[in-house]
């Protein structure tokens, strides 16, 4: 496709996009403001994303987009092959094969390189938000690091339902100074956000990036007597029987039957190939599909 | 057994071709043509140029056709491929006083110079469906007048001479550019007007009919409302004078507010003002209002608290561009985060449950 530019986005687009994620870098969990194009997809599908993708990617690159841990969910398939038609990148489903991986909600089980960088896409950015609704006041509570706001939240989670009751999008501190969303990732996730590969965030909505450079110090909050605690279902995937992946659950009859098999599906995949196989599943073969 | 659901790539594949059969309908019936469009659906074109940011009726029209007459869509489209185009730099102030006005009504003086032109409106129309256009769509003769050359003084002007009007700050910085720098408040009023400008028609009616209703209320009469062409000119560095580049139909509104005085100011009125492409009232005279309301700390109002005085909510809410899409995202697979809420929901109720046991006990 030669209409437009490579990766779809001007040069000096990718330019002020670079210098926005350089900043971000340099100022980590810091949500530095950008001038947010508008994409041919819309806002709120990973437009914030896509522009981090397209300022990062070079003609060397092979993409994976993943939607919900899976390389096939729809939106997934849309982003990869906008990045196909516009950049003409190499693709994978691979995570060890993938040099930029565009991710929706989750982090893939297997453990980033060095020579890898996460994109998030990011809907809400400020992990504040739903406790004050301005962005006005929220930026002046991120530049006086008062987060005693957010610690009542949690506070009353507990004295409430005895548990914090955040099961995504968990606010984590980031080096000890900003508090970041990382995005609606399951906690189960957040351990994962201590990374050797660089993690970048980009909501194009809103018109914030922000960065975790590798091997960052990133915090969930907690407190010493309730210390926090990334959870998943108590199940093995049914297909792979991996017991330490994060699980979806599938309805899979009339009368309501589960199962659960993880949202990884490159996980999955990787390790029926390797001849595990869970208690719903087969030996594996690939798939026609 | 279970095997993983697949296919979305097919399953993409598929939903396009259909949608592309549902767009074009019944093939019996002649398809319509973009022309057509332009031409017979001049007011829907008119919207899209507005909120899409990008004044060309073919294409306007073509991306009605596009997106099956949803006009948010069509906007979408718009925006879309308006991003993909370089900035070459800004025009002149257009200037209004010159305008062509197909329509220039006042409602607080009966006369002024350039007359009460009622043009092409709706208005004093009975509102019963016309059955006859069922079957024939051709319009009668109409009469015409020669064309009013001279400029078209604002009413707002006569006010002016008497002091009787505030006076705007004049700025000749040129104005912030929405599109190309993130948006920080608080918003000076060029980039406010900037957003209320594209914003979507039916929020801005709706925010600007909550300041008459009473949620900030300021009541607003419209001075004066013209709809009509005005020349664009650019200035060329190389040539060192402006030529004009093309003509563009405009509406502007300009309302006349009352304003109570302060300890610093006498009793004056005061402005609100909408600048809206295409033939587009309703948006134009809802957009003079939102910008009064907004106005209330620069001219020393009280914050009533009204939705529409508040800059961050206005600006923040009325592209219906980003609301469609963030609205709409909802419908995206979002499997994870609510299992998530599941398996904490369980054990929430786990524990809830075990405590009521005990207490029981």
């Amino acid at each position: 496709m030669t209409d437009y530019n490579f990766a779809y986005l001007d040069e000096q687009t990718k330019r002020m996009i670079r210098r926005t994620i350089l900043k971000g870098l340099a100022i980590p969990g810091y949500q530095v403001p950008f001038a947010s194009r508008e994409m041919p997809m819309p806002y709120g599908w990973g437009t914030g994303g896509v522009q981090v993708s397209a300022a990062v990617l070079t003609p060397d690159d092979t993409l994976k987009v993943i939607d919900q841990g899976a390389d096939d969910t729809t939106n997934a398939v849309s982003i990869r092959r906008f990045f196909q038609k516009t950049a003409g990148v190499a693709v994978t489903e691979a995570t060890a094969q993938a040099s930029v991986i565009q991710t929706r909600h989750r982090i893939p089980e297997q453990d980033l390189r060095e020579d890898q960088i996460i994109v998030y896409q990011v809907p809400i950015p400020e992990p504040l938000r739903f406790l004050e609704p301005s962005e006005v006041e929220t930026r002046k509570m991120h530049s006086l690091e008062e987060y005693g706001l957010m610690h009542v939240k949690l506070y009353e989670d507990i004295s409430q339902h005895g548990d914090i009751a955040t099961a995504y999008a968990y606010p984590v501190k980031v080096e000890g100074r900003y508090v970041m969303d990382p995005s609606p990732i399951p906690k189960f996730d957040n351990p994962k956000l201590e990374m050797a590969g660089i993690q970048l965030f980009g909501a194009g909505r809103e018109q914030r990036i922000y960065a975790i450079p590798p091997y960052t110090q990133v915090v969930s909050l907690d407190f010493d007597d309730y210390p926090f605690q990334p959870t998943k279902a108590d199940h093995a995937c049914g297909l792979c029987g991996a017991h330490d992946s994060y699980l979806d659950e599938l309805i899979v009859d009339d009368e309501g039957g589960r199962v659960f098999m993880c949202s990884d599906t490159d996980y999955c995949a990787t390790r029926r190939r390797a001849g595990h196989v869970g208690t719903h599943g087969t030996p594996f073969e690939e798939d026609a599909a | 057994m279970y095997v993983a659901v697949k296919g979305g790539e097919r399953a993409i594949d598929n939903a396009h071709a259909w949608l592309a059969e549902e767009r074009r309908g019944d093939p019996s019936v002649a398809e319509l043509s973009v022309a057509q469009i332009r031409e017979q659906l001049s007011l829907a074109v008119n919207r899209v140029m507005a909120e899409g940011s990008l004044y060309d009726p073919n294409l306007a029209a073509l991306a009605i056709k596009q997106s099956r007459g949803d006009l948010i869509e069509a906007i979408f489209l718009i925006r879309a491929y308006r991003t993909t185009l370089p900035r070459f730099g800004g025009s002149n102030p257009v200037d209004t006083e010159t305008m062509a006005c197909d329509r220039r009504v006042s409602a607080t003086f009966k006369d002024a110079p350039g007359g009460q032109v009622l043009g092409p409106t709706f208005d004093y129309t009975h509102r019963l469906l016309d059955f006859k256009l069922a079957a024939d769509g051709e319009a009668g003769e109409v009469q015409t007048a020669p064309p009013h050359d001279a400029r078209t003084p604002h009413i707002m002007s006569y006010l002016d001479r008497e002091g009787l009007i505030q006076p705007e700050a004049s700025d000749d910085a040129p104005p912030p550019d929405l599109t190309r720098s993130p948006l920080e408040l608080p918003a000076a009023r060029a980039l406010r007007l900037q957003a209320l400008t594209r914003a979507d028609e039916g929020f801005i009616l709706g925010m600007a009919y909550s300041t008459q209703r009473g949620y900030a209320r300021n009541h607003a009469f419209v001075a004066e409302l013209r709809i009509g062409a005005v020349a664009v000119e650019v200035d060329i560095p190389e040539l060192g004078f402006a030529i004009e580049i093309g003509e563009i139909t405009v509406t502007e509104c300009e309302t006349v507010n009352q304003f109570q005085g302060s300890k610093t100011q006498p009793p004056q009125f005061t402005r609100g003002y909408g600048l809206v492409f295409g033939m587009t009232e309703r948006k134009a005279i809802s957009m003079a209002l939102v910008d009064r309301a907004l106005r209330w700390k620069e001219l020393g109002e009280d914050n009533l608290g009204a939705p529409a005085q508040d800059e961050e909510f206005v600006l923040y809410h009325s592209d219906n561009i980003q609301a469609t899409g963030f609205l709409e995202h909802i419908k995206l697979p979002h499997y994870v985060d609510f299992q998530s809420e599941l398996e904490l929901i369980r054990k929430l109720r786990r524990d809830a449950q075990a405590n009521m046991q005990e207490a029981a006990e």
